[in-house]
């Protein structure tokens, strides 16, 4: 046994060990968040969804990456072939490499960097530059208005949320995800989505925004601009895109999670499980992505000048406004 | 169970080499999924399939050419909140230590940018047309 632990304690094991369950977790997350997509979709209009390929239609996911592995990739004869080929890479990367820093259970988190939140900022901005490579290199018309409404709009709502994340790290007094976790205690009212609730829904909407959900779909538009900047995509690029955006809205809910719902803590001190308090981790998670989905097929798409208005008209500074009252309040109630 | 994930003593240039090495291991994954479905797939080209796709109609224009100035205006916008961010982050990491002079040093600071914030929003900057 202890040399079982040794030999994990190795760094090259634990490397591939690490990676392996990431690479595991965002595969199968962006497989699961496309059947349950589906399924919601469906009981939220009255239909039965898919239910055809295994039972209750769960196998649904497996056979359309059969599918699509087995498609042909037709690319545009015009298009720049290397950056059309190195968009779903750049889309890929900050989805899956996020979940590194993200505390999992009291113990398990990949890479407990010290500047945990500025990490996560820093990479998921890359996904603004994923989007205006595959809008630029399949050069077409739709692509290109598609990757620059989605520029405009990831850049737009990357400043909330930016500064909807300071009232976090003012309370904790560090970047790092796992101070922030362990900060929020073991109890649903001491969690930071109550002292810093205007922050908390900022974060929530522009993270949707950041993610390109609904009612924030304006890059791909299919009503208008057919698909914007992946309209070009087909076979395994279309597939790895879709698989990257699942991804990303399931790391987006994780992020929600970690930072202003306490992360794996229980809810109530009792039902502290110990290391397996990763199941409130994923309770949690999968209850923010529901309503990611909820919101999805309830609302419209908002309108180019309505989304500039909502983030730098009412977010940006209802998010200023909330750091001077933080600001503030640490300042009056000593030891917070 | 999860020993494997567990937080070793790893060094503090270790980690970043760490996220180094899993953002090429992802990369390369992404690459040979790519490989992998091109060698499966099959694969046949015309001259009608190339085109580029254009509801039906044929391709008349070039998209690569001036857009709009309006993104340009947002970028910048984004440039000025984005640095205000980055002296923000650390400030609000040690803010529990400063006390009062730290509230008035920050007050003064989002004051400035709040006036530029002000002053585009009343420029018309903010607007899209």
């Amino acid at each position: 046994m202890q040399t079982v632990l040794n030999l994990l304690e190795a760094e090259p094991i634990r490397l591939f060990v690490s990676f392996g369950a990431v690479l595991f977790l965002v595969l199968n997350l962006a497989a699961i968040l496309t059947m349950a997509e589906r399924k919601a979709s469906a009981y939220i209009h009255l239909r039965y969804g898919p239910n055809r390929v295994g039972p209750r239609g769960l196998l649904q996911p497996a056979a359309d990456v059969v599918k699509l592995f087995t498609k042909e990739n037709v690319m545009p004869g015009r298009s720049d072939m290397w950056v059309f080929l190195g968009a779903p890479i750049a889309m890929f990367i900050p989805a899956a490499l996020v979940w590194m820093v993200i505390p999992f259970s009291p113990d398990a988190v990949v890479a407990n960097l010290n500047v945990g939140i500025l990490f996560f900022v820093a990479i998921t901005s890359i996904g603004a530059l994923g989007v205006v490579m595959a809008g630029y290199g399949s050069r077409s018309t739709f692509s290109l208005l598609g990757a620059l409404r989605g520029a405009a709009q990831i850049i737009s709502y990357e400043v909330p949320l930016i500064l909807s994340l300071l009232g976090v790290i003012m309370l904790t007094g560090s970047l790092s995800l796992v101070e922030v976790v362990n900060a929020q205690g073991s109890t649903f009212w001491t969690w930071y989505f109550l002292p810093q609730l205007p922050m908390f829904l900022t974060f929530y909407i522009a993270g949707l925004a950041e993610v390109k959900r609904v009612p924030f779909d304006l890059p791909e538009g299919e009503s208008e601009i057919v698909g914007g900047f992946m309209v070009e995509y087909s076979g395994m690029t279309w597939a790895l895109i879709q698989a990257a955006e699942f991804a990303s809205m399931g790391l987006m809910s994780a992020i929600n999670v970690t930072l202003f719902l306490g992360g794996w803590q229980p809810p109530l001190p009792f039902l502290d499980f110990g290391p397996f308090n990763w199941v409130w981790f994923g309770l949690k998670t999968a209850l923010i992505m529901f309503t990611f989905q909820w919101i999805r097929w309830s609302l419209p798409r908002l309108r180019m000048d309505q989304l500039m208005d909502l983030g730098w008209k009412v977010l940006v500074p209802m998010t200023l406004v909330w750091l001077f009252v933080t600001a503030g309040a640490m300042l009056v109630i000593p030891g917070n | 169970m999860t020993l494997g994930l567990l937080q070793g003593g790893s060094s503090y240039g270790m980690l970043y080499l760490y996220v180094g090495i899993f953002m090429l291991l992802i990369a390369g994954f992404v690459a040979t999924v790519l490989v992998l479905a091109r060698l499966i797939s099959p694969s046949s080209s015309s001259k009608a399939k190339a085109q580029t796709y254009e509801t039906g109609e044929s391709t008349v224009t070039d998209p690569w050419r001036p857009f709009p100035v309006r993104y340009y205006v947002f970028a910048l916008l984004f440039l000025i909140f984005d640095v205000e961010a980055a002296f923000l982050y650390p400030w609000a990491v040690v803010y529990g230590d400063l006390g009062l002079y730290g509230f008035v040093e920050m007050v003064i600071f989002v004051s400035i940018l709040s006036v530029g914030l002000a002053y585009a929003w009343k420029k018309g900057a903010l607007k899209w047309v």
